[in-house]
């Protein structure tokens, strides 16, 4: 069997004072005071230990392309760094078989001033091609990117479009036998996304091996055959994709879209009230793991009231990949609004409007109040799991532009432009 | 949206071999005492693209452009000439206190700008060091070697003025590219010791200004080293930038030369370009961590 990375109990330890980014570089002041504390000790004062990596081991063979998720903070990028010799682990080790070229960031160490042909010889360089290697390439890329009329424009007139098309073109053309592959592809437009993993199935097919992080499960079931999920800094799972990333979105829960507490002694509750299921699903009530970023989507949950007398207040939080709480969404039905509520089976369904959310994964949490006495009966986290997806048809809020778009939410909004002669 | 475009024909690609041995082991620690210097060697043509960058982009949107690199020395020179050369009397060994203080400030100058890019090099490149692997060592060394443009250009002037003041060089002359292998040497050495410590303390950014200022007088720049009497002109060696500038004078002018300091200052500036080496590459792999 032939490997081309071996990664042995990888461990990497930040101290927190070390990464914040008020506190990112010491004074030698800091380090003298400090040591004048703790005179035979290590420096380290205020600081708090993290384990970005906590034991890390996986063999992957030559050729193959692995995808690695997780939620942010999971240990990805440190990963990626590790084994791209950005950084040293803290113990463990790795061992790499072949020529690797690392892509964290489109674009590295491309210069403003420079023209695109220029930048493609740096930014080349700097990935470790030869400049024979570019010569023999360079039309390659400059057809890859689009931009042969500006080839020989400074990039600093390029749109961003142009400069990440070009940024991407040149690194697409590595040629090393293992790649690592940050999320790279969450640039450009959607046309040229598509392009890219193309690109990138490509070099997988040519035998290379590839490593690919991506938050797009999409990106990652069409590339990658096996899946490696980390969570704080640890391999939770590795396996065939479909598998790890069921696991992943539905985090052992089952359908991610639903969860269920068939042993009622088990449900979230207590004697007043009692959780028995909650299901994130489309209008047409068929439970969704991936709903369209276009289409409203229905959360309901069902409960039982086992002790009547009360008024109630079920209520559902929304949190996103970042672990920002989107909303908080309490149940309006003027129909048991302010009144006593008799025991008893219910069901309370919100509709989540569509073109509201925005992409990513959305953790549900459920929780319910009773009034007078004003009692917290249960408050669940992660009960459903669902990904909004955008299938960048143009008509979303996106609209035509195919890269990243900040905001928790994104709905469509009226806009309106008006020309006022010239 | 427009039609997609026909993906470029992916060349049916050299067969990928597997190879036996590990290319590269990560976090094997390795010895503290061997220089990755194979490493380096790879990643040769990065040292020439960075260099042609920053020769490139240096004078980009200034008016004067690449006469900065001679307005820069020929002015200080001037300043030097009036206070030092004609109001403070200082010998110039016998020859034109202007091409005298020129022959030292054009080393001098080429070292200080050096120190002051090369201390600087792995901070200005934070993007590329947090994202890239490659030997870090590429980035002070090739900001050192981007001013030897710069020192060229100074250096025409210098033909001018000695042409002027009828200077004729001597055999000596033959010297100076050793001499200037000298100052790029130390310029390196000092470079990686600066440039590795500010990664991890942001002071030296603050000292390294006030070091150069300071530097400059302790080097025979504005004045010979011929005013100190033996031992201790030999002992001035310590300084490695005396050896340079009094080697320059002494290729180009043909001023005595102080055989000892210089053999003395070569010494010195092996010394801290092996021990800059030694220290940038046991610190390197932590830089994209404090960076």
């Amino acid at each position: 069997m032939t490997y081309a990375i071996r990664a042995q109990n990888l461990a990497k330890l930040y101290q927190i004072g070390q990464r914040r980014e008020m506190a990112k570089y010491a004074t030698l002041r800091d380090s003298l005071a400090g040591l004048l504390r703790r005179p035979l000790g290590r420096a380290s004062v205020g600081s708090v230990d993290l384990w970005a990596l906590n034991d890390i081991s996986f063999d992957i063979k030559f050729g193959e392309v692995v995808g690695i998720i997780g939620r942010n903070g999971a240990g990805k990028s440190t990963l990626l760094k590790v084994l791209s010799r950005i950084t040293d682990p803290t113990s463990g080790r790795a061992e790499l078989y072949g020529r690797v070229a690392s892509l964290l960031e489109v674009g590295t160490g491309f210069h403003p001033e420079l023209t695109g042909r220029e930048n493609v010889y740096l930014n080349g360089a700097i990935l470790g091609m030869r400049k024979a290697e570019i010569d023999r390439n360079f039309d390659e890329i400059v057809a890859f990117a689009e931009i042969d009329k500006f080839i020989d424009t400074a990039v600093k007139f390029y749109s961003s479009g142009m400069y990440v098309r070009l940024a991407f073109a040149v690194a697409a053309h590595l040629s090393p036998e293992i790649l690592i592959v940050d999320e790279v592809l969450a640039v450009g437009d959607a046309r040229f996304q598509k392009k890219c993993l193309a690109k990138m199935q490509d070099v997988g097919q040519q035998g290379r091996t590839v490593l690919f992080v991506s938050h797009s499960m999409q990106a990652i079931l069409r590339m990658c055959d096996r899946t490696i999920l980390l969570d704080g800094g640890s391999v939770v799972a590795d396996g065939p994709s479909h598998k790890v990333v069921n696991t992943y979105l539905g985090k052992d829960q089952g359908a991610m879209g639903q969860r269920e507490w068939l042993d009622p002694a088990r449900a979230p509750g207590g004697e007043v009230a009692r959780l028995r299921a909650v299901r994130a699903c489309d209008p047409a009530g068929v439970i969704e793991n991936t709903v369209d970023i276009r289409t409203p989507i229905i959360i309901e949950m069902e409960y039982e009231v086992l002790k009547g007398g009360y008024v109630m207040i079920p209520h559902f939080y929304l949190v996103n990949d970042d672990n920002i709480r989107i909303l908080t969404s309490i149940d309006m039905d003027p129909e048991w609004r302010r009144r006593l509520r008799p025991a008893g089976r219910y069901v309370s369904r919100v509709a989540i409007p569509g073109n509201f959310l925005a992409e990513g994964t959305i953790y549900v949490e459920a929780g319910l109040t009773t009034l007078e006495p004003q009692i917290g009966q249960w408050y669940e986290k992660d009960v459903a799991t669902f990904q909004v997806a955008d299938n960048m048809e143009g008509d979303s809020a996106r609209g035509d532009w195919g890269g990243k778009i900040q905001g928790i939410v994104r709905p469509l909004l009226d806009w309106s432009t008006t020309y006022s002669g010239s | 949206m427009s039609a997609v475009n026909t993906q470029p024909t992916v060349l049916p690609a050299e067969p990928v071999k597997a190879p036996h041995k590990p290319l590269v082991v990560i976090g094997s620690g390795g010895s503290p005492f061997a220089l990755r210097l194979r490493d380096v060697w790879e990643y040769r043509e990065l040292f020439y693209f960075l260099v042609w960058r920053d020769v490139k982009v240096r004078y980009k949107q200034t008016l004067l452009g690449a006469a900065w690199a001679i307005i820069q020395p020929l002015m200080t020179m001037l300043i030097f000439t009036i206070i030092f050369g004609r109001l403070a009397g200082i010998s110039s060994d016998g020859h034109p206190y202007p091409v005298f203080s020129y022959a030292g400030l054009l080393p001098w100058q080429f070292f200080s700008a050096a120190l002051g890019a090369a201390s600087n090099s792995l901070i200005n490149s934070s993007a590329m060091v947090r994202k890239v692997y490659f030997p870090r060592l590429v980035l002070p060394v090739s900001a050192v070697l981007a001013g030897l443009v710069d020192f060229a250009i100074a250096f025409v002037v210098l033909l001018g003025l000695m042409l002027f003041y009828q200077v004729v060089p001597t055999l000596a002359v033959l010297l100076l590219p050793l001499f200037l292998l000298q100052a790029v040497i130390t310029a390196i050495g000092v470079g990686l010791w600066l440039s590795a410590v500010n990664a991890r303390y942001r002071d030296v950014r603050h000292a390294v200004p006030f070091i150069v200022q300071f530097w400059l007088f302790a080097t025979p720049v504005v004045y010979p080293s011929s005013l100190l009497s033996e031992p201790w002109r030999t002992l001035f060696g310590l300084n490695p930038m005396a050896g340079v500038v009094e080697g320059f004078r002494w290729a180009l002018l043909g001023s005595a030369p102080p055989s000892g300091m210089i053999a003395f200052s070569a010494l010195i500036s092996l010394v801290l370009l092996v021990s800059g080496l030694f220290y940038f590459q046991s610190v390197e792999r932590k830089f994209a961590d404090v960076i």
